[in-house]
């Protein structure tokens, strides 16, 4: 079976899945003397559900911050409801249900009342519900929870994993992720990649109908290939391959504290990509210096309402007193497409990706983007941030975003407030019109830094959630070669300096060719920074960039390849 | 003794979200029963369900209504959370 691969790693071992089913409850009446009897065993489940819910809470608070443990506090809140109790008994005393069809009834009616309101959040408050309704029947019906479930260590089957399925997962226990859903750039591969857990998803729906009861399996997160009970001689390759795979991983522990450079010395900055506050331990430990890309989305996301300044004053505040003179690039507000706030109330549109997104919608709401403009500006004065547009595709957008930018300052300075005035301001390079008109935008800007994952799928026309066409979205497309190219040389002509925050920065096939190229910053996930070092140390920039111009001459992303990996 | 007032809600997100959740926390303090009434429908102020599911907004009228021994008190408090209190939030944003 093959799927995407979207976290690099192999693991060997057992699978554990986890599914969506509905559970079959019966609703035969019982009798009038085992009433009392199921409601003991509801207040038990109920007591039991609070305990597994604050020890969740806790974990999650730990584990990935405050802010995304808020999400079980509401489900606390739902079970210390003064009307669910009495509701439950209710249908225990009145209709004679067992417990656990209570529990249902109850909740599959309140759950479908707030589906039905208008209002996204109340909507969403449906979901939490039936959460805690599942909950407490799992409970009351005795099927176990995953996370209890892994005593040994495993491979996580799922239809696709959410930000709180992975909360509730031990994650030391598990050797690898394999999902029906997704795409290299969804949750469970982003999550996968910043655990450092191997992980393939998009496998389609002949994932969830394989019986994996007892088959040993192969994961291999590299190429994207999954075996079920694979015949010996796989087998012996894989543990060859696995056992080569943990002897790299101690070689790549040298890297940790070297300085990123090539053959001859000349030293290249490896940054990292981060969302959240707990992305930058795993940056750091690889001996990443700096941040390329802070996605500040996820501030936003997972909330029922914006951020306020405060709240993201403190968070760049934080990242910037924790990386020192490390740089850090603050990219802006990037909702839309792909990511949306349910409280903005955005219409849902046809073309999401094409549509009312970052700047686009920054530009026309000052009330959300200047509150985020004005956070960064006063926490610059703490480390050494810099701010970048996404999503820049003309020069009057550039303008109008730098006059927006002006604005704030100006306020800044009639409060009095501090912040470095010489802040750098740059922006994202991911629409082919930004690119042909590199030389213009260069001009107004302090850097570029390439979003290879949005300027993929804008040149070569493939929607990259989309997993029929994924082969198509590839970074070695001659296009978008020439693209990276271009934005390089143009950058260099107008004397700024050139990044890259795409996946692509960290493939190790493509380091070459970028080194050729000339760029000066190369920003990727965490667990891609070790690999990218020692690769580095093969090079010097003089031969890569003969080999850089041998590629630009290849005709297809097949040959690009093929000849990639040749000389790698 | 059974008190009752007309509170008129002036915050942006109305009476859902976080304030939903602290009005409910806060009528949760008091012994005393407490409702709120709009349009028809009657809900326990203590169920964050209940109060939810009014979807109570902006510049909607309520009645809240408390019945028992710190029903004055209560009344003050919330009705001070909601016209003082919740709109306050909004400044911070």
């Amino acid at each position: 079976m093959k799927g995407i691969a979207a976290s690099p790693g192999i693991a060997i071992g057992k699978a554990l899945v986890k599914r969506e089913k509905d559970i079959k409850i019966s609703k035969d009446k019982i009798s009038e003397d085992k009433i009392n009897d199921e409601i003991e065993k509801l207040h038990t489940a109920l007591k039991k559900a609070k305990s597994e819910l604050k020890t969740i809470r806790d974990n999650t608070a730990e584990k990935m911050g405050e802010e995304k443990a808020e999400i079980f506090d509401a489900h606390l809140m739902i079970l210390d409801d003064p009307e669910l109790i009495p509701a439950f008994e209710n249908k225990i005393k009145e209709d004679k249900l067992s417990s656990s069809a209570a529990v249902k009834e109850v909740i599959d009616q309140y759950a479908s009342m707030f589906a039905a309101m208008e209002d996204e959040y109340l909507k969403e408050r449906g979901t939490d519900i039936k959460d805690v309704g599942k909950r407490i029947i799992k409970i009351l019906l005795g099927r176990e929870d995953i996370a209890e479930k892994l005593d040994e260590e495993v491979i996580i089957i799922a239809e696709d994993l959410t930000p709180s399925d992975t909360a509730q997962l031990d994650t030391s226990k598990v050797l690898a992720f394999l999902t029906r859903d997704g795409s290299r750039t969804s949750h469970t591969a982003i999550m996968a990649r910043s655990l450092g857990i191997p992980a393939v998803v998009g496998l389609g729906d002949k994932l969830m109908n394989k019986n994996v009861d007892d088959a040993v399996l192969i994961v291999d997160g590299n190429s994207g290939n999954v075996y079920f009970d694979p015949d010996e001689a796989t087998m012996k390759k894989y543990e060859q391959k696995l056992a080569d795979y943990e002897a790299e991983q101690e070689r790549l522990a040298a890297y940790k504290d070297k300085k990123a450079k090539t053959k001859d010395g000349e030293e290249v900055e490896i940054a990292g990509n981060m969302g959240n506050f707990a992305d930058l331990d795993p940056v750091l430990e690889r001996g990443g210096e700096g941040i390329g890309l802070f996605r500040t989305e996820f501030l936003y996301m997972d909330r029922d309402e914006m951020p306020s300044e405060e709240e993201q004053f403190e968070v760049y505040r934080k990242v910037a007193e924790k990386m020192g003179d490390y740089p850090v690039v603050i990219r802006t507000l990037d909702i839309g497409g792909d990511k949306e706030l349910p409280y903005l109330d955005l219409p849902h549109e046809m073309n999401p990706f094409l549509g009312y997104r970052a700047v686009r919608m920054c530009l026309d709401r000052p009330d959300i983007f200047k509150p985020q403009l004005r956070a960064i500006l006063r926490a610059s004065k703490y480390g050494n941030l810099k701010m970048m547009f996404p999503m820049i595709s003309s020069l009057e957008e550039l303008n109008k975003v730098k006059n927006m930018l002006n604005e704030v300052k100006s306020e800044l300075n009639n409060e009095k407030i501090e912040y470095n005035k010489d802040i750098e301001v740059g922006i994202m390079i991911e629409i082919p019109a930004a690119v042909m008109i590199a030389d213009l935008l260069a001009k107004e800007v302090d850097f570029f830094s390439i979003g290879t994952n949005d300027l993929i799928q804008y040149t070569v026309a493939v929607d990259r959630t989309n997993e029929k066409i994924a082969e198509m979205h590839t970074p070695y497309h001659p296009a978008v070669l020439r693209l990276i190219k271009k934005t390089i040389d143009e950058g260099h002509k107008a004397g700024i300096w050139v990044g890259m925050c795409g996946e692509a920065a960290g493939d190790e096939l493509l380091l070459p060719f970028l080194l050729g190229a000339g760029l000066d910053e190369f920003s990727m996930s965490a667990v891609s920074i070790l690999k990218i070092k020692e690769l580095l140390e093969k090079w010097t920039r003089k031969e890569a960039e003969k080999e850089m111009e041998s590629i630009l001459k290849l005709k297809t992303a097949a040959e690009v390849k093929e000849y990639l990996e040749k000389i790698n | 003794m059974a008190e009752e007032k007309k509170v008129i809600i002036k915050n942006k997100t109305g009476l859902h979200a976080r304030p939903a959740a602290q009005f409910v926390q806060k009528a949760g303090k008091f012994d005393s029963k407490i409702e709120i009434v709009f349009e028809e429908k009657k809900v326990n102020a203590k169920s964050i369900m209940g109060v939810m599911s009014l979807g109570v907004g902006k510049g909607n009228e309520i009645l809240l209504r408390a019945d028992g021994e710190d029903a004055e008190e209560a009344l003050k408090e919330l009705e001070e959370f909601i016209t003082v209190e919740m709109p306050k939030e909004d400044e911070e944003e």
